[in-house]
């Protein structure tokens, strides 16, 4: 089934509370997916002209010290790197960005990069939603944006790198709710584009599909509407950007979708109960999205 | 009166209280038939299964699948409903007060269910004999299938109304955004406007008139294949 939750705040009061409420709305939707989750948290207290890559490690307690080493032998510059169970999140000036990528590229071929942005850090796992909540500490997280996922799979396996958000592009990441039937052609013309893959899920085919229309200069709205026409499927999809949130249903819209605005924020549940312990939710202003409509909000 | 919340109480203990009491009344035992719910905090399947003639109050907004297989009870919603509100309802009444989201009155073969703003797509689908009367809009692919009953809609209808109908009648006031495979607009005779005026009667609504709605129903081409007819989807 899947379960999908978004929060997109408008101001700043309630960014300390973001992970809180993203993940009390996640674990609310446990139901619709027990076999993996993952949050896209999108941070504000990072310096300007920094990177952020979260990384993920099969054998953290092993590979994070190496990488530390390496990192304070090979770069004079700080990089700050803050280790949560089996991710890292390093953080560096733009300028070494390079540099870093490669020395991942070369020595640390295990790890398996999660996002790569300004402010976005994403963790996933395999495991029910409060076990990967608790596990990252989300609760205690601030940013001015994230979205999360509870999976259940259908299009392919019960993994670490199945489980979503998907992020095929700098501070982009994408959910999906449903299951694209097109995705093995999908991927072979966007392979044949030079896009790169690391799984067989469909979603990341609908990720990097996107990111790839982004990269190529078209608006993310004109992505989306592109999206309409190539792919074929079923599907809610909750996208978000370094400054923005939106959301997608296919237009069959099969798949459940429930918006609730505020003055203070943009929320999305795959169903209303993810939606009730937020603050003003009473006189929210609450509706499902039209299907084959892009709704976006942006700071 | 009976009230009971379902923040300090238990789905499962709500359903089974009223199947209880439902279960009383039939063997002619005393029963409470006033039932208050407060705090369904978008819960779903809240008074699934009611058989009997209860009186049930749902204050706030449910989840999927409210009232559904309802018999003879009467439901009313003071909040929005998701998916699925009265599926399979045999008899009764469910009223909402807010919005329904997708295949509200999915496959009811009796009853009654008013929504008083919007409900969202597939609504009516596969309708077995029920009557559904909508104030606000309906989503497209309303009435998919619909075999029997009837859906009355005041506003608006989206796409594809009606698609592969049988021989449920749909009445829409507003606009339909297309009409769906096999399904046109009908005629509309004096046992029609009979017919809409006593379901507008029952659901409670005095404001509009018999004669502003049009009726869609089948055009009997589809469900009676013929070869002949193979292009006409």
């Amino acid at each position: 089934m899947c379960g999908i939750v978004g929060l997109f705040l408008k101001k700043t009061e309630m960014q300390s509370c973001l992970g809180m409420h993203l993940e009390r709305m996640l674990v609310t939707m446990s139901d619709r997916g027990p076999d993996s989750a993952g949050l896209a948290i999108y941070g504000v207290d990072h310096p300007q002209h920094h990177l952020k890559l979260t990384l993920q490690s099969a054998a953290p307690t092993e590979v994070f010290p190496k990488l530390e080493q390496a990192i304070i032998s090979k770069f004079s510059q700080p990089i700050n790197i803050n280790v949560i169970e089996t991710h890292a999140v390093l953080q560096m000036d733009q300028a070494i960005a390079p540099a870093v990528e490669e020395l991942l590229a070369q020595e640390f071929r295990g790890l398996r990069m999660m996002s790569r942005g300004e402010s976005v850090e994403i963790y996933k796992e395999v495991g029910a939603p409060s076990d990967v909540a608790r596990r990252f500490g989300i609760a205690e997280m601030s940013g001015s944006h994230g979205i999360g996922h509870t999976r259940m799979a259908t299009e392919s396996a019960v993994t670490t790198r199945g489980a979503h958000p998907f992020s095929t592009g700098p501070d982009q990441c994408l959910v999906h709710n449903g299951s694209l039937s097109n995705h093995n052609n999908l991927r072979r013309d966007l392979k044949r584009h030079g896009v790169h893959f690391e799984t067989e899920n469909d979603t990341e085919v609908a990720a990097a599909y996107l990111s790839h229309h982004l990269a190529s200069g078209l608006t993310l709205g004109d992505a989306l509407e592109g999206a309409l026409m190539d792919l074929d499927g079923f599907y809610t999809f909750v996208f978000s950007t370094r400054t923005g949130f939106g959301v997608l249903r296919d237009p069959i819209a099969c798949k459940p979708a429930v918006l609730a605005e505020t003055d203070d924020y943009v929320a999305f549940g795959s169903e209303y109960r993810a939606l009730v312990s937020l603050p003003g939710i009473e006189h929210a202003t609450v509706w499902e999205p039209e299907p084959a409509t892009v709704y976006f909000w942006e700071h | 009166m009976s009230v009971f919340d379902l923040q300090k109480q238990s789905l499962r203990e709500l359903n089974a209280a009223l199947h209880q009491h439902a279960a009383l009344l039939r063997a002619g035992a005393h029963a409470d038939t006033d039932w208050e719910i407060t705090n369904p905090r978008g819960s779903h399947a809240v008074a699934v299964g009611v058989d009997g003639p209860l009186k049930i109050n749902i204050q706030g907004s449910v989840g999927y699948y409210c009232g559904g297989m309802n018999q003879s009870g009467q439901i009313h919603v003071h909040g929005s409903v998701g998916p699925g509100v009265g599926e399979n309802m045999m008899s009764g009444s469910i009223r909402v007060t807010g919005d329904a989201s997708q295949y509200a009155g999915a496959t009811g073969r009796g009853g009654m269910l008013v929504i008083e703003g919007n409900a969202s797509s597939r609504c009516g689908i596969s309708n077995k004999g029920m009557d559904i009367v909508v104030r606000g809009n309906v989503g497209h692919m309303s009435a998919f299938m619909a075999q029997r009953g009837t859906l009355v809609v005041l506003g608006d209808a989206g796409d594809a109304l009606g698609d592969s109908i049988y021989e449920a009648r749909l009445f829409v006031r507003g606009d339909v955004k297309s009409l769906g495979a096999d399904c046109v607009q009908k005629e509309m005779r004096t046992e029609h406007l009979e017919l809409l005026a006593e379901l507008l009667e029952t659901a409670g609504i005095l404001d509009v008139q018999p004669a502003e709605f049009n009726r869609y129903g089948s055009a009997r081409k589809l469900y009676h294949f013929d070869i002949d007819h193979a292009d006409a989807y």
